[in-house]
């Protein structure tokens, strides 16, 4: 079991106008690819993926719904309950990555994109966005590696989805693993891409979470649980999978099409 | 080899472990990874007539000894919940049903439905809060105890399992009112109510402030109060809260249970808890000289 901290916010970073980084410490481990449950007091509870890891951890936050809104007026020194690590990581195995990112779902893959990087694997980025304001941890992938940018209006770099884009970085170059996060059809197109071409593929999914330790089964996934067998699931088990793309299961449990 | 086969109200489970409600079930794939890993029978999430989300989050609060969570009874209600039930069936999984509802018909419509598309045996989930005119959960009144049982049994064929709460003074009177209602066993414990409070923030963490306890933590209180009910009642008991052992599992068989239920200790154990609290009943009951489970049960009072 892993009890709940109540820590203090030490540090709140803008990355667009709606999606802000907020730091602290807790007494958690962390590895590339897991989430935490984070208690916004008086709100609600919400899976985050680990956007930093080390002493002072990091969550990426998207402010989309009641709870996330609440922590845009969160101030250094306001508190947060954490509790994880949770979940599977992403495996760190291949010596040519692409990580390809949509949204948000950079928080996902940045840890991952640096994990490989230290272990002397070469990663390429490919990184979406609406619009180039939104565009996430450009800098920082850029120092792990060869970026490339799409934005949907083509406001900076392709004008495109990202799919397209990691398309034409797979026509160029040879990679030998893919790890994707972002909005589950955008995943959807990459995980087929690369089955088609035959290269390992990792993607992150996201369900709606109510214990985040693999009892309530509110996050099945298949016959599987988002939070204790993934997040993050590879090629094959994706390639077979009914939910993928396609359903997921509402707050009271009925499976409806994403 | 030790007979480790059990029998309740006609029901033969293949060992003594069942799947707790509120845990890995309501999904029919869950439902068959839990009868896959060996548990004996599998109860299903509480069902009610309509869908339900909920209580808001945080409704699970990891604690010393065990779980407090507050969920709130979220389901897909009985028509959305049928395809779930038939896929556990189609894997041959033993599966009874849990419901609920705001009243004595609501529990019996549920009921009737669950039994229609293949539940083995219902189970009643008696904590419901937000029963109609009572004022409290119908777990805490004998008389409604007694009616709401004697609702479902007339509703149904299989046997009838009330789940009887903690949160009374005597909960041997209540299973004598539930057999008085005609259950076919029952099901005892429910969670303990009980709170969690962020002293940094000066607030309960569950956002419905109270929650169920379960876990090693309410062990003891679940064997004293099977020990006191075996004492009261003819029809048979299964025995729920902690187990997380074949050691623990036989505190409540020789307390007088037949079975035993199994939840929370599925967060540090996974799946292969069902085999190994078997296993280790195995062990156990070879090692003090019993043949079987059906020995052992209720041996404490002799």
């Amino acid at each position: 079991m892993s009890r709940m901290q109540v820590v203090p916010l030490l540090e709140l970073v803008k990355e667009s106008h709606h999606t802000t980084t907020y730091r602290f410490r807790a007494d958690l481990g962390g590895a590339a690819g897991q989430f935490i449950m984070v208690w916004i007091p008086g709100h609600d509870e919400l899976p985050m993926a680990l956007s930093y890891l080390g002493p002072v951890k990091g969550i990426t936050v998207h402010a989309y719904g009641d709870a996330t809104r609440a922590m845009q007026a969160f101030r250094p020194g306001d508190r947060i309950g954490v509790r994880g690590p949770y979940g599977n990581t992403f495996r760190l195995e291949g010596e040519k990555v692409l990580a390809v990112a949509g949204g948000t779902g950079m928080a996902s893959v940045i840890a991952a994109i640096e994990a490989f990087a230290q272990q002397g694997a070469e990663v390429t980025t490919a990184v979406g966005a609406r619009t180039a304001e939104e565009l996430l941890f450009v800098d920082r992938a850029s120092a792990s590696g060869e970026v490339h940018v799409s934005t949907d209006d083509g406001s900076r770099g392709f004008h495109g989805f990202v799919p397209s884009l990691a398309e034409r970085l797979l026509e160029k170059h040879k990679f030998d693993q893919i790890l994707t996060c972002g909005p589950e059809k955008m995943m959807k197109l990459m995980v087929d891409l690369a089955n088609k071409r035959g290269i390992k593929v990792q993607a992150s999914v996201e369900r709606y979470m109510k214990c985040g330790i693999g009892i309530c089964d509110a996050c099945a996934f298949d016959d599987r649980l988002v939070c204790v067998d993934g997040p993050v699931f590879a090629g094959p088990a994706l390639a077979a999978s009914r939910d993928f793309g396609a359903y997921r299961r509402t707050k009271d449990g009925r499976r409806i099409e994403l | 080899m030790v007979d480790l086969r059990t029998e309740l109200a006609g029901l033969r489970l293949r060992n003594p472990t069942m799947l707790a409600s509120g845990f890995l079930d309501e999904t029919g794939g869950s439902l068959v990874r839990v009868h896959r890993a060996g548990a004996g029978a599998v109860v299903t999430k509480s069902i009610g007539p309509e869908p339900r989300e909920g209580y808001a989050n945080p409704t699970v609060v990891e604690i010393d000894g065990g779980l407090l969570n507050a969920v709130g009874l979220p389901n897909p209600g009985i028509e959305a919940f049928v395809p779930e039930l038939e896929e556990a069936l189609a894997a041959k999984a033993l599966v009874i049903g849990s419901v609920y509802g705001k009243d004595a018909a609501e529990y019996a419509l549920v009921a009737g439905r669950m039994a229609e598309a293949g539940a083995a045996a219902i189970e009643m989930n008696l904590s419901c809060p937000h029963a109609k005119g009572l004022g409290t959960e119908i777990a805490q009144s004998e008389e409604a105890v007694r009616e709401f049982t004697r609702a479902v049994k007339d509703a149904v064929d299989v046997p009838v399992f009330p789940k009887l709460s903690p949160n009374v003074a005597d909960i041997a009177s209540f299973a004598v009112a539930a057999e008085r209602g005609g259950a076919d066993g029952i099901v005892a414990i429910n969670t303990v109510k009980a709170m969690s409070i962020a002293p940094e923030l000066r607030m309960p963490v569950l956002a419905n402030r109270y929650g169920g306890l379960s876990g090693p933590a309410i062990r003891p209180i679940g064997v004293r109060a099977v020990y006191d009910i075996y004492e009261k009642v003819d029809i048979p008991v299964i025995g729920v809260g902690g187990v997380d052992s074949g050691h623990a599992a036989l505190e409540y068989i020789m307390a007088g249970a037949r079975a035993v239920q199994i939840g929370t200790a599925l967060v540090d154990q996974g799946l292969g808890v069902f085999e190994r609290v078997t296993k280790e009943m195995g062990f156990l009951l070879e090692d003090i000289g019993f043949k079987g489970v059906a020995e052992a049960v209720g041996v404490a009072h002799e």
